[in-house]
């Protein structure tokens, strides 16, 4: 960040040839640019990867009527 | 190592308001330490429920013996998972504790292979993700999924913590480990899950992972509010500052 703003801004000193200043200029937007396209990708492709466990929930209400009958023998009062 | 020379897990759940589900949990504990060989405890740590999660957890002690199910209640106004561990520190015997949800989001099934893991590699501490390998969710829409993958994502982003899911509350933890933790970790709620990680990465304390299944039948009923993502990401603002 601090190259950039040293390189880009130009305070007298540090001048590089004006192609390269107009270049380096928008930088920052472009970084920003790619980041939030990488960030849309990134974040839709792991939303559409996002495991849906049916098998997980249909398993869970098997258990708990197995649960809910033997608490129910060793007596448990629900 | 615990007295006996083996490991022992003391299970830690908090609860509130689970009358419920909290004997189903139970008794799938019981089952899966039984069949696992494995020696364990059951720490009930319960906030002072008014709808008898109490009672039905003492009536759980006398089935199941007060050496494998230990109650405790604690009263507290601001109630907080971070309360409710510390509590239940102080009675575990176990030399590893699994921290868990007692909704049945999480399935006890899955801690054999914390267990596994933890011996696979030698880990302080083992997390259960719901964003890697055969992990996932059941019940949420595409609203809640695309609010955690976000989240989710801005957090690695900011942390680079090293683990793939922060907010995941099914973890087994060495009991020195998670003890050390609990003396630095200030937040509350999804932060906190997340400061023990990036905590536990900065004392340089070894994660593994796991799959896990988290199935939520709560969601319909409390949807994930505005309120909430804002203090999630205040909280995450506070934990980038101060890493």
């Amino acid at each position: 960040g601090s190259a950039w703003a040293a390189l880009a801004l130009a305070p007298p000193g540090l001048r590089l040839p004006a192609p390269y200043r107009q270049a380096l200029l928008p930088l920052p937007v472009y970084l920003l640019v790619a980041f939030g396209c990488y960030s849309l990708a990134t974040v839709g492709y792991r939303l559409a990867t996002f495991n849906d466990c049916e098998e997980a929930a249909a398993e869970l209400q098997e258990h708990i009527s197995a649960a809910r009958e033997d608490l129910r023998r060793r007596g448990l009062r629900f | 190592m615990a007295a006996d020379g083996g490991d022992k897990f003391s299970v830690l759940l908090p609860t509130y308001n689970e009358r419920e589900n909290l004997p189903l949990v139970v008794w799938l504990l019981v089952r899966t330490f039984r069949q696992s060989g494995n020696n364990f405890e059951i720490i009930i740590i319960d906030d002072g429920s008014p709808d008898g999660t109490q009672e039905i957890a003492e009536q759980l002690e006398k089935i199941y013996g007060s050496d494998k199910i230990i109650v405790r209640e604690i009263i507290s106004i601001l109630s907080s998972s971070g309360t409710a561990y510390i509590h239940g520190m102080k009675h575990a015997t176990g030399n590893f504790i699994v921290i868990m949800d007692a909704d049945l989001s999480h399935h006890p099934k899955f801690i054999p292979e914390l267990i596994r893991k933890q011996k696979e590699g030698n880990f302080d501490i083992v997390s259960g993700t719901r964003y890697k390998g055969n992990g996932g969710v059941y019940g949420w829409d595409l609203r809640r999924k695309l609010i955690s993958r976000g989240a989710n994502f801005i957090t690695q982003v900011l942390l680079r913590p090293g683990a793939s899911d922060l907010t995941g509350s099914f973890r087994l933890y060495r009991k020195e480990v998670l003890q050390k933790l609990m003396e630095k970790c200030v937040s509350k709620g999804y932060v906190f899950q997340m400061e023990m990680i990036v905590r536990a990465r900065q004392l340089g304390y070894t994660i593994g992972e796991v799959p896990i299944s988290f199935v939520d039948r709560v969601y319909g009923e409390s949807k994930l509010g505005g309120n909430e993502i804002v203090s999630f990401l205040k909280g995450l603002l506070t934990l980038f500052a101060t890493t």
